[in-house]
């Protein structure tokens, strides 16, 4: 799966050079130069950035052309793929899309190089959550590879992460979100409040898990910790006999037929909820939204023991130097100045920049998006479709209601092969 | 394969005339390299390379040329590969019997019971027409037929038949046995009905005469006559049902698991040099299991 977005360039290189040549003169000539965005057309700068596929939209990529000139060729693979291109092919890519678990991985590999902070423009409204790890000042630290915990290094040349914000950051936050059980409030008959609740025997053989290990063991963690069979140290990094514990729980409900089944893929998670297969699962947020555009009710359910979130971020790679490093400051900049923020907002992810996003939403959208607010009028997908009719809320309320109540996040842990192997065998039991 | 590498050694073996010895001698080489290079660089290439890299080295981000066999330890030391493996011949053997039994009976009814050629060959076609759809197409559109809520459960609801919708139709080993019979018989119909129709018929009116009965004109001739077209379909049936990941993968709902969906978990997390191994230990069962199957049936017999 191969995505690749290029702008046609459509003029000769003798053509460019002309008309390049003289609108730099006439450039310099009337002082145009010095305002923003600088016209980078004109040295025709490209940069390749690879990543996870949620973030590498065709919409960016024309908008980044038409605001900054600069041409972006997005590839788009899955996040293992991601994690290994990263690491074995370093000059392939000038900007990796990746996210904080993967950073956790690459980073200390050395092919990514650390941004100076006083080069971001919009640093300081940059979401706490990823500089000191808390929404609020009040809030709790979650478990797992929480961004802050790979957001720096000590250095311009370290690799090793620092535990409190200094002035080389790893990653600029791109997208992230927290997920949660997916219900089917028609078929349910009751009201769910736990992950504990999947496990219920009144939802024998109507239940699924994905099966896409390093996510799937944190669901089935946050299930295991609700229902009070044990407590994780660390739910994202767990020992041996933690992973025995939670594989061979898993086992015995597959055996006594809790689940109806396993997905591995966006759709199937869609159509196992609308086609009444299953009433309660693991999900993600547009999945939610995919049935709920069928007509068919479904519910992303907040649960008290929190949300399992996960994020991701833009890295420089280490090969970037000059103009090139000059440009990917300025896409980055660019970035988090608004118009990529809304968009993200709209699509039900969260921006890295709250502040500047706004000034791009409307003030419904932001009310319904980030507030938790019920909407006024029908709330619109970016391509104009209707997503949900006036005087509809959010799922789980607000951006600080959602993103103050992580209890986990997506992670890597120190016994991944072994935790993969195992969850190989609960697949095969 | 073997085809390609015989012809020029047999045509090399000729007396040539010693005039136009440097021609007539590589022209046999010239006829057979097109084939002997697309099969070396596209079968022969790969599968050594698989073999390489399964006794390599890895870890999350690369693999490291090395001579491990701790992949084949891996592979053939656990009791998920031995159960998966198990699983997956037993979906082979039900695959097969079921595909070998009514493959045999659409070629019989093709065979003997339809007059005329024309008509053989329309049947025929309708047989094939499913196949102007992709497999997965076919494969899922099983899932709304056998679903919770599907065509069948909702009629026996309906019917009053059933008090509530039986939940093993679909995703469970039955739902897996009956996509894989429905996407592979017509493996099986097509080379028997092929040698069905090269029997001579004067050899059952040979029978009939002799005072054979129906049953043992059909076991004593037809069937054995048959053998050749039966192995074939077996290979193909066999070989299939043993490479599959996506059927097991959709009908089953990712319950179950099978030889292929273990690779593909394997690479989809990077770790080649593992599938690699599991790869080699299919390809070698897949051998034995044809090699077998030609030990008990000669198909160029009747080829």
């Amino acid at each position: 799966m191969t995505n690749t977005t290029q702008a046609k360039t459509g003029i000769s290189r003798r053509s460019l050079l002309k008309t390049g040549a003289a609108a730099v003169g006439l450039a310099a000539g009337s002082g145009a130069i010095t305002g923003f965005p600088t016209i980078w057309a004109q040295s025709n700068i490209t940069l390749r950035q690879f990543g996870t596929g949620v973030s590498n939209l065709n919409a960016i990529a024309d908008k980044c052309k038409a605001d900054l000139g600069i041409t972006l060729e997005m590839t788009a693979t899955d996040s293992d793929a991601a994690a290994q291109r990263a690491v074995t092919q370093p000059d392939s890519y000038d900007i990796a899309d990746i996210e904080y678990w993967i950073c956790k991985k690459v980073f200390p590999t050395g092919v990514l190089q650390p941004m100076d902070v006083s080069k971001l423009k919009y640093y300081d409204e940059l979401v706490p959550l990823f500089k000191t790890g808390k929404l609020t000042p009040d809030s709790v630290i979650a478990q797992g590879t929480a961004p802050h915990t790979v957001g720096f290094v000590e250095a311009q040349d370290s690799k090793v992460f620092a535990k409190a914000p200094t002035n080389w950051f790893t990653m600029v936050p791109t997208i992230y979100n927290a997920d949660t059980l997916g219900i089917r409030p028609d078929l349910v008959g009751r009201d769910i409040t736990t992950w504990a609740d999947i496990m219920d025997p009144a939802f024998k053989g109507k239940t699924a898990i994905l099966n896409i290990p390093s996510i799937g063991i944190m669901d089935a963690a946050m299930i295991m910790e609700a229902m009070g069979n044990i407590k994780y140290a660390d739910k994202g990094n767990m020992t041996k006999e933690e992973i025995d514990k939670t594989i061979d729980f898993l086992i015995k409900a597959k055996q006594g037929g809790q689940f109806r089944a396993f997905w591995k893929s966006f759709d199937e998670s869609v159509n196992l909820m609308a086609s009444g297969e299953v009433v309660i699962q693991s999900m993600w947020s547009p999945a939610v939204a995919a049935v709920r555009s069928k007509g068919i009710a479904c519910r992303f359910q907040p649960l008290k023991e929190g949300y399992r979130s996960w994020g991701g971020g833009l890295g420089l790679a280490a090969h970037l130097s000059g103009a090139q490093l000059d440009a990917a400051y300025e896409y980055i900049n660019w970035y988090t100045s608004g118009w990529v923020g809304g968009y993200l907002n709209r699509q039900g992810y969260y921006s890295a920049n709250m502040v500047s996003a706004k000034k791009f939403m409307t003030e419904d959208e932001w009310g319904y998006w980030i507030e938790g607010k019920p909407a006024k009028g029908d709330i619109k997908a970016p391509d104009g479709t209707v997503m949900e009719k006036a005087g509809a809320l959010r799922d789980g309320g607000s951006f600080e209601e959602r993103m103050g109540h992580v209890a986990c996040w997506n992670s890597v842990m120190d016994e991944d092969r072994y935790m993969v192997k195992r969850w190989n065998e609960f697949i095969a039991a | 394969m073997t085809v390609a590498l015989e012809r020029p050694a047999i045509a090399a073996a000729k007396p040539a005339r010693r005039r136009r010895f440097s021609l007539g001698a590589v022209t046999p080489y010239l006829q057979s390299a097109p084939l002997a290079l697309i099969l070396g660089a596209f079968l022969l290439l790969p599968i050594i390379m698989i073999v390489v890299v399964s006794f390599w080295d890895y870890d999350f981000a690369a693999m490291y040329p090395d001579f491990l066999a701790t992949n084949y330890s891996d592979v053939l030391g656990s009791w998920v590969t031995w159960k998966t493996y198990l699983n997956t011949i037993k979906f082979a053997a039900i695959v097969w019997a079921l595909t070998l039994f009514i493959g045999f009976w659409v070629a019989y009814f093709l065979a003997f019971h339809i007059r005329t050629t024309a008509m053989q060959m329309v049947l025929f076609l309708v047989c094939t027409v499913p196949f102007l759809t992709s497999n997965i197409i076919r494969m899922i559109s099983w899932i709304p037929v056998l679903g919770r809520n599907g065509l069948i459960n909702s009629t026996l609801v309906h019917l009053g038949i059933v008090p509530k919708p039986i939940e093993w139709l679909l995703y469970s080993e039955f739902a897996v046995v009956l996509a894989m019979v429905h996407l592979y018989t017509l493996f099986m119909v097509t080379p028997i009905f092929n040698t069905l129709m090269r029997i001579d018929r004067s050899l059952v009116e040979a029978a009939r005469d002799a005072g054979a009965s129906g049953w043992q004109v059909l076991w004593n001739v037809i069937i054995p006559l048959a053998k050749p077209g039966m192995a074939i379909g077996t290979i193909f049936v066999v070989t299939l049902v043993m490479a599959d990941f996506s059927t097991v993968q959709v009908m089953s709902g990712g319950q179950s698991a099978s030889v292929a969906l273990m690779m593909k978990n394997q690479m989809s997390l990077l770790q080649y040099p593992a599938a690699a191994a599991n790869a080699v230990v299919l390809l070698v069962l897949v051998l034995l299991m044809v090699a077998g199957i030609l030990r008990i049936v000669d198909i160029r017999k009747e080829l």
